[in-house]
């Protein structure tokens, strides 16, 4: 600052103008699709003056109702199951020594990461046909739940495991000489270091279950819309602004765990 | 603080002993993890298994499958059975969407790395305070919902959209431009949608670039551009290519964007293997076509994988 003339080895021309283009073209799409859900007009479109009706108009509709519960049951559920099981695996593939297997075992754990959705969303839908046509099996919703908690397990694991991993061994041992049983120095000293790393877990696959549309379209069945489904029937009917207001609040619960989840591995990291 | 002081302290042979102690006793352990692969395992891989038996079993008429053994599925793929005389021809219909995918998915991944290598390294030079709000900016549209952002890219471009009324507004133009439901509408949503899966991995190399060796190269007279060309880049290399693969690998298999800004006109493989499934009624197709993606998806990791553990070797 006191020199303007001393040439910043860390500078490249140009490249704040594309960072800040960058930016601008993320946001201005989606907070032009929020501000149009304050719209009076009944178009998508054209702008004629601020209301909050549109809000008002989706927490009265029932559909929107039944969609909502549907995803709250379904994301719930499949983030309880999926940390649990993240958890558990986390300190299964840490606090152990190498194990024939482990590379493998972690590649089927991280599995529903690359593997394309749509793939993933197909070969659900035949596992579900085939045991509802061989052994009868539907477990109605419960399909929705299984094939969410399988794509969620990775996102879970991933903070919980850079927690484990970052986490200092000489408390542990320090436990364990002062005769701490394993389960005692688990409860006492690992788990409540590892909070944050569940915490952060959880909120991820929450996001990514609430989120999710290409599967669920593939795999739901009758009855079981869930929000993102919801928006794309509206999406194929004469839209009003609701539909904004429903992006809307869509959006902000995303950022809502988005943030949480950021500010949990911030303060890890000072 | 009182595990910072801990861990400074340097083990003793005993401590190291019971280390071991801790170790070997954990190692039931393992039997931890049976939960997460059993749900995996049942339900994600077992699913992948029974697609690749059902590529070679025979449509029922009215969807699913009927236990036939038959490479009609693959052989559909590139050809298609004459009714009348029933021999093979070669229609190339669904080999040309598959290259279009590819095509649509090298585009949007070189035109990601063009604007996301700045942003990552504008990101990864700001100060640290500056740095944690950028990367959360960055963040958020990483996590949001695809469906609802691909809607938003879908008000802007449509007829009535904001694009044309401001350029008719403005008297630019007197009808609307069409972009909604082309190849443009497409490729738009792709870079839209994608974008945030180039800049994070990006960011988290860059990061971690060791400025001393840039200092080193302006010592040595290297200009601006040589040292960008010769020293960043080749250090972000890792990044870039676990960049590439992010954005590549999920815009080759896209559903949601073509869905919705092709409008069922321009399909990409996504929809193509969705439709077998619904209207098309041919479930051992959109197996068969299912694992061809899958099949270009292991080429693109096998590279990955290729390339990054040549790395550790010169690291």
């Amino acid at each position: 600052m006191a020199e303007p003339r001393v040439m910043d080895i860390k500078d490249q021309p140009g490249f704040r103008t594309i960072a800040v283009i960058c930016l601008l073209v993320l946001y201005v799409p989606v907070l032009i699709l929020m501000i149009f859900s304050l719209n009076s007009g009944s178009l998508v479109t054209h702008w004629e003056g601020v209301t909050l009706g549109w809000y008002g108009s989706a927490f009265l509709n029932e559909e929107f109702h039944a969609a909502a519960r549907n995803t709250l049951i379904i994301s719930v559920t499949a983030t309880i199951v999926s940390t649990i099981c993240a958890t558990l695996a986390a300190i299964g593939m840490t606090r152990v020594k190498p194990w024939r297997g482990l590379a493998a075992a972690f590649m089927v754990i991280n599995l529903p990461l690359m593997v394309p959705e749509i793939i993933t969303a197909v070969a659900t839908l035949s596992f579900f046909a085939l045991i509802a046509g061989t052994l009868g099996l539907n477990f109605g919703i419960g399909n929705l739940i299984l094939a969410h908690t399988v794509f969620c397990i990775p996102f879970a694991y991933m903070p919980i495991r850079a927690r484990l991993e970052d986490m200092d061994l000489t408390l542990e041992y320090a436990a364990a000489d002062l005769y701490a049983t394993p389960w005692n120095a688990f409860r006492r000293i690992t788990l409540p270091l590892l909070v944050p790393g569940i915490m952060s877990g959880a909120a991820l696959a929450f996001i990514v279950s609430f989120d999710d549309f290409t599967i669920t379209q593939l795999v739901a069945g009758p009855g079981q819309t869930t929000l993102p489904l919801y928006i794309w029937n509206q999406i194929r009917r004469p839209m009003t602004p609701e539909i904004n207001a429903i992006s809307t609040i869509l959006l902000m619960v995303s950022i809502l765990f988005v943030s949480v989840s950021f500010l949990i591995a911030r303060r890890r990291a000072k | 603080m009182t595990t910072a002081a801990l861990s400074s302290v340097p083990l003793s042979k005993a401590a190291l002993f019971e280390a071991q102690a801790v170790k070997t006793s954990a190692r039931r352990n393992r039997l931890l993890s049976l939960p997460a692969l059993l749900i995996i395992g049942i339900f994600g891989v077992l699913p992948l298994i029974i697609i690749c038996v059902y590529s070679f079993l025979v449509a029922a008429p009215y969807g699913g499958v009927q236990w036939q053994f038959s490479t009609d599925a693959y052989l559909n793929f590139l050809f298609q059975r004459d009714i009348f005389d029933d021999t093979l021809q070669f229609t190339p219909d669904f080999l040309i969407i598959y290259l279009r995918s590819f095509l649509f998915a090298v585009v949007t991944t070189v035109i990601c790395l063009l604007l996301g290598f700045p942003t990552a390294y504008f990101m990864a030079t700001r100060p640290p305070a500056q740095r944690n709000w950028w990367v959360l900016l960055i963040t958020i549209p990483f996590w949001s919902n695809l469906l609802v952002r691909t809607l938003a890219i879908m008000f802007i471009i449509r007829d009535e959209g904001l694009i044309n009324n401001a350029l008719i507004g403005l008297g630019v133009i007197d009808k609307p431009i069409t972009m909604l439901y082309t190849n443009f509408a497409i490729q738009l949503g792709l870079l839209y949608a994608f974008l945030p899966f180039m800049v994070l991995p990006l960011y988290s190399s860059l990061e971690k670039l060791d400025f001393r060796l840039v200092e080193a190269a302006y010592d040595l007279y290297a200009t601006r551009r040589q040292v960008l060309w010769r020293v960043i880049i080749p250090l972000s290399k890792p990044g870039i290519i676990a960049g590439c693969l992010l954005v590549f690998i999920p815009a080759l298999g896209a559903y949601v964007t073509p869905l919705i800004l092709g409008g069922g006109v321009h399909l990409m493989i996504g929809d193509l293997i969705a439709q077998q499934f619904g209207s098309g009624r041919n479930w051992p197709l959109g197996c068969a076509q299912a694992l061809i993606l899958m099949a270009a998806v292991l080429v693109a990791l096998f590279f990955y994988v290729r390339n990054t553990s040549g790395k550790v070797q010169h690291g």
